[in-house]
């Protein structure tokens, strides 16, 4: 009997010690989280993206609570809106965002850019590209295995049959986790009203380029001879355009007309779309101007 | 030389997860990255050392001296569960970074058969205060070595070809079975 009251007395104690002290513990050591961070992580999109530079939302919304030095506007997904709210919960003053997209610098779809040799391994870019650059003749092209794809947040790319990611428009949100995930760097992130945009990304002097891919830009600089706003140039045997330039001075876009290859396309028109609604689609955006 | 021989002999011969299978449950859950399983191991290795310092003392302070030996296994329960809350407070509040980096599995930790095995054959096995420390600390950082190799194999075995039927756990426990056998090698070479 005596030993059942020690069972009893010892089991209860360690009990209530162990009790006592974590509630000790609890009130002494409580940490204040401001409940300001989790008001602002609720009007973020919560993509997880990391976009932002932070780990996820909750690190970022922690970030623009307590720092000062931590801009509102940092939140790519949500644009505008979002920045509004977080700049207005947090009593900071928004710059205004200039809204990107997804833009996939190749159109070497698999008839158009010649293969160099098979590829039957890993379903993944970053592994084709150990093997010798990848499966296409040209090294600088999209290698269509689709690890953007995968890595993009919000669903908003695809793989096309012509084995090129199309990027959705409404659900690209210019978060730039695909940018970073191609291990060709086919993926920039321009912005949403570019007119004109070079769907090429060799850097291969122009016979080579040919060669390799019929749609490749060869750097003959009839496009920059055409524009008569200096918004295009030619950097390492590519075509590169000024985005603003174009957006802020040209009108009807007669570059895109020059082109031996129609390497360089008009944006509004989307990556995928045939060579003959080019022109068509530049005249359209120079009408809505 | 004793107590080498005692952590060498915890570590690999007697490694807690790849001969005696226990603590597979975290084993299996948290060796899906490299990350996550160096986190985890280095959090059980650290939990383990202390909880068992802690079971040493409550064992020859209590238990013994009211003769109550029989309760070892609820105790040794309470005791480590509420110690591993505690920390998890005190970490929480005085070291943000490290409660960042694992503080989410000392959770997972608390009612773990691995820490809770350990303290209990160190008693079993009427260890000296730091022979529970050294075999605790052992054992702790065999359960690291385990789950990192485990986490290596499972991240490199992403790009293989596994047939359907075979995939995510499936491979895995094939796996550990495999590295338990690649272990059974050491063993009788340190005995227990």
């Amino acid at each position: 009997m005596e030993k059942a009251f020690l069972i009893l007395a010892v089991l209860t104690g360690v009990g209530l010690i162990f009790g006592f002290i974590l509630a000790y513990a609890n009130k002494k050591f409580a940490l204040e989280v401001n409940p300001l961070i989790h008001i602002v992580e609720d009007a973020l999109p919560k993509g997880q993206c990391g976009a932002c530079g932070y780990a996820g939302c909750m690190a970022y919304a922690e970030a623009v609570v307590l720092n000062a030095d931590v801009p509102p506007t940092l939140c790519i997904p949500g644009k505008e809106p979002v920045a509004k709210a977080v700049a207005e919960l947090t009593g900071k003053a928004a710059a205004a965002m200039d809204p990107r997209i997804a833009q996939v610098k190749c159109a070497g779809s698999n008839e158009k850019a010649l293969g160099a040799y098979s590829y039957n391994g890993i379903e993944d870019c970053v592994a084709a590209n150990l093997l010798f650059g990848g499966p296409k003749a040209c090294k600088h092209g999209c290698l269509g295995l689709g690890t953007c794809v995968k890595s993009c947040p919000f669903g908003a790319l695809s793989m096309s049959e012509a084995g090129l990611p199309t990027v959705d428009p409404e659900k690209c949100t210019g978060c730039g986790v695909c940018a970073g995930a191609c291990p060709k760097q086919v993926i920039a992130m321009s912005p949403l009203d570019a007119h004109v945009q070079v769907n090429c990304n060799s850097k291969d002097k122009g016979p080579v380029a040919r060669k390799a891919c019929s749609v490749a830009c060869i750097a003959c600089t009839l496009c920059m001879k055409e524009c008569p706003h200096g918004a295009i140039k030619m950097e390492n045997n590519l075509a590169t355009v000024d985005a603003k330039v174009c957006v802020e001075k040209c009108s009807e876009a007669k570059c895109l007309a020059k082109c031996p290859t129609k390497a360089i396309r008009s944006a509004l028109n989307g990556i995928s779309g045939n060579e003959n609604q080019t022109t068509a689609a530049a005249a359209c955006a120079s009408c809505a101007q | 030389m004793e107590y080498f021989t005692l952590f060498m002999g915890a570590v690999i011969v007697n490694n807690f997860v790849l001969t005696r299978f226990l603590g597979l449950c975290i084993f299996f859950g948290v060796s899906k990255s490299l990350d996550a399983s160096i986190g985890m191991g280095m959090a059980v290795a650290s939990i383990l050392t202390a909880s068992s310092a802690l079971a040493w003392a409550a064992y020859n302070f209590v238990l013994v001296p009211l003769e109550l030996k029989f309760l070892t296994l609820p105790v040794f329960v309470i005791l480590i569960a509420g110690f591993v809350q505690f920390l998890e407070i005190v970490i929480k509040r005085f070291a943000p970074a490290l409660y960042n980096m694992w503080g989410i599995y000392l959770v997972l930790i608390a009612t773990n058969c691995v820490v809770l095995g350990v303290p209990l054959i160190n008693v079993e096995s009427n260890f000296t205060f730091i022979k529970s420390v050294v075999n605790a600390l052992g054992s702790g950082v065999g359960f690291a070595l385990a789950i990192i190799l485990m986490a290596s194999l499972r991240e490199k075995l992403q790009y293989a070809d596994v047939p359907k039927s075979l995939q995510g756990l499936g491979i895995a426990f094939v796996i550990a079975g495999m590295l338990a056998l690649s272990f059974l090698g050491f063993s009788g070479m340190i005995p227990m």
